[in-house]
């Protein structure tokens, strides 16, 4: 029953990596950079609804909705003023740098505005979750929640990306951004597009996390960005249902790693996996294979 | 002397002003320290900025002359840090001469940092690009995660060893708990000064020029300009981005002896060992210009003291360093701030090009 348990959990910490994931997999396929800051809009979004639930007084679905708001504009932002002007930089490290600072910066500001004091988060879930096999198994309504969450979100993606305009638009400039040009794609508009779906994206990804595990801190989305960056990669960074597999697989196997061998070295083995399976798939899970011209 | 000057290439002459310079910053701060005018919280600044010279320096190695990006550097210090620490804490009552102690340690921390730069290594070049940075992302923090997990003590019986905690090692009474988890190495012997440091970063300078200006730094330099290309008039690729790999871990693991022997206490935590660490000397590297070492040096220097100039702004001090590494990030990078510089200012022309 406990193997379940566990399983369950994994799989519920793995859609939280898989929501971020699908942001920073989605950024990298349209813009070829690594969003160092995409983890502290996390931090962003979970203050948010936070702020909206203690000061406002606002209901969980509302500040939800209002966490997503402020990082989709957040989001868009950050990619006009910091990321836009190094589009075409001679290296490809500048725009990764400028990330670098602007993740600095997001966390400074909070520290600033709220303090170094964690706070406590209330989750948004008023459930209590179900019991099954007589109370052996007990699945909390954050676990149900997120899971179904991710489910929806990939679905939808999945369809925004393949079926609509603007979604073949997003791949059209993902493929080669001068084509696409040429062919009357706005290409600046798609990647602040994408970046604002990624950004709404870490903002539940942030509320569902805070939910999970309810310590609020500036430094609070660090972690879970950097592991869902090693879940994009694993599943084949570029991919979106490479970032999805990849992130459920992580979260799986950080949970098992804690109960059954250490909890003091379930990073190290989550990332010892991702070494392993970069060594047998050099492009990840999913991700294409490059071909090098001479 | 003007007609030496002539004869000598461009690149010997731009090596030795990178030595003129750090050796005028070292002369004009030990004149300052002695003549008291420099406040003791600076001077305890000095050996931090040895190291931080030495890790962008030699990350550079990686970064501009190699053209891979590693986010795993301070996975070597790291390894440097404690192995140093480890021998000079046991070694403390056997070898009481301090610099004799300290070399010894300097040289098992390059070693074992070295060793490990190539059994990371030959995996890690495999890969290309942004996979590569992430798996040297990997192996930094499993570096970091494996000595917080780590108890070494020793007794009349020799070494003990365990990942559980420090009663697991079942020691003798007369026992001595060296490596304790999460707690680190406590009572290193404070070693480290300015003038070792100073010593260390001429080192690192002599090694890493030297391999620029030669046969084999070209040659890593043509695996970075062209792979294929490289590969085809038959360089071998894997040697040589083993060696410039090697050379550039073993660099930070002195680094890293340097680190351990200025702190009594070594403790690997995300902010001295961990991927922030990593990224910072990156930043370094990419603010200084990639692949130019006294870029390298220079931003080195400056970002270390830039935010204790800042002390005065207190809390808003870390928040004005990332808006100035943002800005200047635009400024030196953005093809429209290149082009209006280029226009109107004199400096400022194109640089190399290095990871793309």
């Amino acid at each position: 029953m406990s193997f379940i348990s566990y399983l369950i959990n994994g799989l519920s910490l793995g859609s939280v990596y898989a929501i971020i994931a699908l942001g920073y997999t989605m950024v990298y396929g349209i813009a070829k950079m690594l969003n160092f800051a995409h983890g502290d809009v996390i931090m962003v979004g979970a203050y948010t609804a936070f702020i909206a639930m203690t000061q406002a007084g606002v209901s969980p679905v509302v500040s939800v909705a209002m966490a997503v708001c402020v990082c989709t504009a957040l989001g868009i932002v950050i990619e006009r003023i910091a990321y836009k002007p190094l589009r075409n930089a001679s290296s490809s490290l500048a725009v990764l740098i400028t990330a670098i600072g602007v993740s600095y910066l997001l966390q400074n500001i909070a520290l600033l505005v709220f303090g170094e004091n964690a706070k406590t988060f209330q989750s948004v879930i008023k459930w209590k979750g179900i019991s099954l096999a007589d109370g052996k198994l007990n699945i909390s309504g954050e676990t149900i929640v997120t899971i179904i969450v991710c489910l929806v979100i990939m679905t939808v993606l999945m369809l925004f990306v393949q079926k609509t305009k603007p979604g073949q638009a997003m791949r059209a400039v993902s493929e080669d951004k001068g084509a696409a040009q040429l062919m009357g794609i706005n290409v600046n508009g798609t990647i602040a597009l994408t970046f604002a779906i990624g950004s709404a994206l870490a903002a539940v990804a942030g509320v569902m996390y805070c939910s999970a595990y309810p310590t609020l801190s500036a430094y609070t989305g660090s972690m879970p960005g950097i592991k869902a960056f090693v879940a994009a990669v694993f599943g084949g960074i570029g991919s979106i249902p490479g970032a999805f597999i990849g992130g459920l697989l992580l979260g799986v196997i950080e949970i098992f790693s804690k109960a059954y061998i250490s909890s003091l070295m379930a990073d190290a083995i989550v990332f010892a996996v991702l070494i392993i399976v970069l060594l047998v798939k050099p492009t990840g899970l999913l991700g294409k294979k490059i071909q090098e011209k001479v | 002397m003007s007609g030496m000057l002539k004869k000598m290439s461009k690149n010997t002459k731009n090596s030795l002003i990178t030595y003129g310079i750090v050796i005028a910053a070292y002369v004009i701060m030990q004149v300052l320290i002695s003549a008291g005018s420099i406040s003791s919280l600076l001077e305890g600044l000095m050996v931090p900025l040895c190291y931080y010279i030495i890790l962008a320096v030699s990350l550079n190695l990686v970064v501009g002359i190699l053209g891979e990006l590693s986010l795993g550097h301070a996975g070597f210090m790291c390894i440097g840090a404690f192995s140093s620490a480890f021998f000079s804490k046991c070694m403390r009552d056997v070898i009481t001469v301090d610099i004799v102690r300290f070399l010894l340690a300097l040289l098992i921390g390059i070693v074992v940092a070295a060793i490990f730069g190539i059994l990371i290594g030959i995996p890690v070049l495999r890969l290309k690009g942004d996979y590569l940075a992430i798996v040297t992302l990997a192996f930094g923090e499993i570096i970091k995660n494996l000595v917080n997990v780590l108890y070494i003590g020793k007794d009349s019986n020799g070494f003990h060893f365990s990942t559980k905690d420090a009663m697991a090692l079942n020691m003798e009474p007369d026992g001595m708990v060296i490596v304790n988890g999460p707690q680190g190495i406590t009572g290193t012997p404070k070693d480290a000064t300015f003038l070792i440091g100073f010593i260390l970063i001429l080192i690192t300078l002599f090694i890493v020029l030297n391999l620029i200006n030669s046969r084999d730094g070209r040659a890593i330099m043509s695996i970075r300009d062209n792979r294929i290309a490289a590969e085809s008039i038959g360089i071998n690729i894997t040697k040589y981005k083993l060696m410039a790999f090697t050379i550039s871990a073993a660099l930070a693991g002195a680094a890293g002896v340097l680190y351990a022997h200025n702190l009594s206490t070594l403790t690997a935590t995300t902010n001295n060992f961990g991927y922030n660490q990593s990224i910072m000397i990156l930043v370094f590297v990419v603010l200084g210009g990639i692949g130019n070492i006294r870029g390298s040096i220079i931003a080195a220097v400056i970002l270390t003291l830039l935010p204790e100039l800042l002390r005065g702004l207190d809390d808003y001090r870390m928040l004005i360093y990332a808006v100035v590494l943002i800005v200047m990030m635009l400024f030196n990078w953005a093809p429209k701030a290149i082009e209006w510089r280029e226009r109107h200012l004199r400096f400022g022309k194109r640089k190399k090009e290095a990871v793309q």
